[in-house]
């Protein structure tokens, strides 16, 4: 869509005075905004958060315990149904071998995330939980919302009663997957399985209230419009008030290869950093905002530090759930000089974003 | 805008903004502190300042093909992955005859192509009969499509084969159909950087007198930097104010076009790749130095489609085009990622970032449309871009 007006200076006076921006705001931001207003103010709210010229990230590793999922979301291209060839648990030895693999490089986050497999109840992760706490010092950051209201289901607990018990099993954070858009309407279209948005704002708020933080994603260009992004944004910033658990902000473009969306044209490098720009400046009790080198590359992964991003989140190892051809690896030493080039200081951070001293 | 006024005090650049306003023309000092500042997006607003200037919201592009005539080279330059050594037996080494370019860009014949542009390696078993014949054949071929051909570097080596002077050749080779020359060789005007990664190459002060000939002749051209590489800031600034200075004595540059190394397979294939950072910075400080160069030209192979989209307002007013068979890059890459790109996608990044596509010719005349470009169906061109550009 072109961009059809360029004075926003209603628009940048709230954001010089620190003000709230409204949905319509952010609606006329998306749509109106050019790239060098957008970068500017992103940049304001972002120095005014973080006045220090330091990128964080957390050294962590994606395990994917398990592949086995019956909710077949349009995107994806890594499940398998239950009793399909293919399908696998990781066993705990394999799995501690992979933890082992990350502590070898100083990493300290793992995030554990699989599939919806009716397989696995509430003491599977509670003795796996309880096994890797017992021989790894790793903060565990695992299992989204949708694996955590099924488990809950399939092991007839509350949810709160579920969140519990991993707590006390060892469970540190949520990764904040699976919220897509957090509006019924595009959820019935790209995930009609999956659970709904208020369920999954239900569970978070309940995590947050246990004292379980979160991160929170964003999904964006499959068949959404611009409204239903801003209310994405809206509705985050609402739970967020209340209950201050979401530490990072993490949108991430919708990658069309491979999955049964196909036909979606792929969200270009301005609707990334306008996304992230938007969200900047939308979030304002948000804490941080994480790239997403991963689906965008080193370059536009990099750019988004001029349009608000603090954080270069994880420096995964690996990662199966989005397109493989879609994927960018970058090693550790790489993202540190994409940092130190765009004039900034790499730091190390552990999953609640506290600065750990140099390696 | 009240908050970029405010940074770009900040970040100590309000007297170039200052200098910019007035139209003053930059120096080294300010091209010094336009690549060392780490504020990209003050740096990017002073280009698109110009940009907008100079250009408006226009984006040019062009249809355009690409031939590369041999890929024998006799200069095994360090940054290239392209070139087979004259002697070479891996078999790799190709010299198209006239008759075969002239069957490739027949190929194309039911696409509207304005340009091709042709370069290649310094072959020196061609004869100078070739050259005019490979003009010949090419521009017989597809006379209605603009012949942009031959970087200072094989004009040079033209001239030598043809034991006689360029200002005695070209007038040939403009009537076998050269029509503009797409300035690349230039890499980076430094006599250290030529003497590590180029020295059996044209120096700096043989491209000079090449394009001195060309524009004296009555041809335009482009002139390029090849950078993220050995080069320094210094050596870059240095570059551009060489270029400003030709451009004050001939007029002849159509326009800058600052080319991304890519370190993969070859002499330098230890160095990274170069940033987004960096790619958006070297468009805007050409934009910045180069006063009375009249466009910048973001080159999507090399930077991604994304970057390059960006471009458009860090001082780049041209995307080139959608090219077919760009084979000097990514020779022999295999890792990368092969993007496939239409005329319609490059247009729709340019007017999804607010910016208005206008179809240019390889001199940068406007061609007319019939109606809107973006609203002709897709059936317009099919004409893909097959590069590895990651």
């Amino acid at each position: 869509m072109p961009i059809t007006d360029r004075n926003l200076d209603d628009i940048e006076e709230k954001i010089l005075a620190g003000g709230r921006l409204s949905f319509e705001d952010g609606v006329r931001l998306f749509r109106e905004a050019d790239p060098l207003q957008l970068s500017t103010w992103a940049n304001l709210v972002r120095f005014r958060l973080h006045p220090e010229r330091l990128v964080t990230y957390v050294v962590g590793r994606v395990i994917n315990y398990t592949n086995v999922c019956w909710v077949q979301c349009k995107f994806c291209n890594f499940y398998r149904l239950p009793g399909q060839d293919g399908g696998y648990v990781l066993p705990e030895e394999t799995i501690f071998g992979k933890i082992r693999g990350l502590m070898n490089l100083g990493g300290t986050e793992i995030l554990i995330q699989g599939g919806l497999n009716p397989a696995l109840k509430i003491e599977y992760f509670e003795s796996l939980f309880r096994a890797v706490k017992a021989n790894f010092p790793v903060h565990i950051h695992g299992l989204s919302p949708v694996e955590i209201i099924y488990l809950a289901k399939m092991s007839q607990l509350s949810e709160r009663e579920c969140l519990a018990r991993l707590k006390a099993a060892g469970l540190d954070s949520i990764p904040g997957a699976g919220a897509e858009i957090l509006v019924e309407a595009v959820r019935e279209q790209i995930a009609p399985y999956k659970n709904s948005a208020a369920a999954w704002l239900n569970l978070m708020r309940t995590a947050h209230e246990l004292g379980i933080g979160s991160s929170v994603t964003m999904m964006y260009g499959s068949v959404e419009s611009i409204e239903q992004r801003v209310e994405h944004l809206v509705r985050v910033r609402e739970l967020q008030e209340q209950t201050g658990g979401f530490r990072a902000f993490i949108p991430w473009s919708f990658q069309p290869e491979g999955t049964h969306l196909g036909e979606v044209k792929r969200a270009s490098g301005f609707d990334y950093l306008r996304t992230v720009a938007v969200s900047r400046l939308m979030l304002d009790n948000l804490p941080n905002i994480q790239s997403s080198w991963l689906t965008q590359g080193p370059k536009l992964g990099q750019i988004a530090l001029q349009y608000g991003v603090n954080d270069m989140g994880s420096t995964i190892i690996e990662e199966n759930v989005v397109s493989k051809e879609s994927v960018f690896m970058v090693p550790l030493p790489e993202i540190e000089r994409l940092i130190r080039d765009a004039g900034f200081v790499p730091a190390r951070r552990n999953t609640k974003y506290e600065l750990l001293p140099a390696a | 805008m009240k908050a970029i006024g405010e940074q770009l005090r900040r970040s100590g650049l309000d007297d170039i903004h200052a200098k910019i306003q007035e139209g003053r023309r930059l120096d080294s000092h300010d091209g010094m502190r336009l690549y060392q500042t780490p504020d990209l997006t003050a740096v990017g607003y002073l280009a698109n300042l110009v940009r907008e200037r100079r250009h408006g919201d226009r984006t040019y592009f062009v249809r355009n093909l690409h031939i590369n005539y041999t890929n024998i080279c006799n200069k095994l330059c360090k940054f290239c992955s392209f070139y087979a050594a004259p002697n070479s037996e891996d078999g790799r080494g190709y010299a198209l005859s006239p008759d075969e370019a002239a069957a490739r860009v027949a190929r194309y014949s039911g696409e509207p192509i304005r340009e091709i542009h042709m370069v290649a390696g310094i072959n020196p078993k061609l004869p100078y009969g070739y050259y005019l014949d490979l003009l010949r054949a090419v521009k017989a071929a597809r006379p209605d499509a603009q012949l942009k051909a031959f970087t200072m570097i094989e004009l040079a080596q033209i001239a030598r084969v043809a034991k006689r002077s360029l200002a005695d050749i070209l007038p040939e080779l403009q009537a076998a159909g050269l029509e503009a020359c797409p300035g690349g060789g230039a890499e980076v005007f430094s006599e250290r950087v030529h003497e590590e990664l180029f020295h059996a190459k044209l120096d700096n002060q043989g491209w000079f007198e090449v394009a001195r000939a060309v524009h004296g002749a009555g041809i335009r051209s482009n002139v390029t930097m090849l950078y993220g590489h050995i080069e320094t800031e210094d050596e870059k600034v240095r570059h551009l104010l060489h270029i400003r200075d030709l451009q004050d004595e001939t007029g002849g540059f159509m326009c800058f076009v600052p080319l991304a190394f890519d370190p993969a397979n070859t002499d330098l294939k230890h160095l990274p790749m170069t940033t987004g950072y960096a790619n958006l910075r070297e468009i805007a400080v050409g934009r910045l130095l180069l006063d009375n160069v009249e466009h910048v030209k973001a080159f999507w192979i090399m930077i991604t489609p994304g970057v390059a989209q960006m471009a458009l307002w860090y001082g780049a007013d041209d995307l080139d085009g959608t090219v077919s068979h760009y084979e000097i890059t990514h020779a022999l890459g295999t890792q990368s990622h092969r993007q496939v790109l239409t005329v319609e996608q490059l247009l729709d990044l340019s007017v999804e970032v607010g910016r208005v596509p206008v179809e240019r010719d390889a001199l940068y005349n406007v061609v007319e449309q019939p109606s809107a470009i973006s609203d002709q169906p897709s059936a317009t061109s099919s004409l893909t871009a097959e590069s590895e550009a990651r």
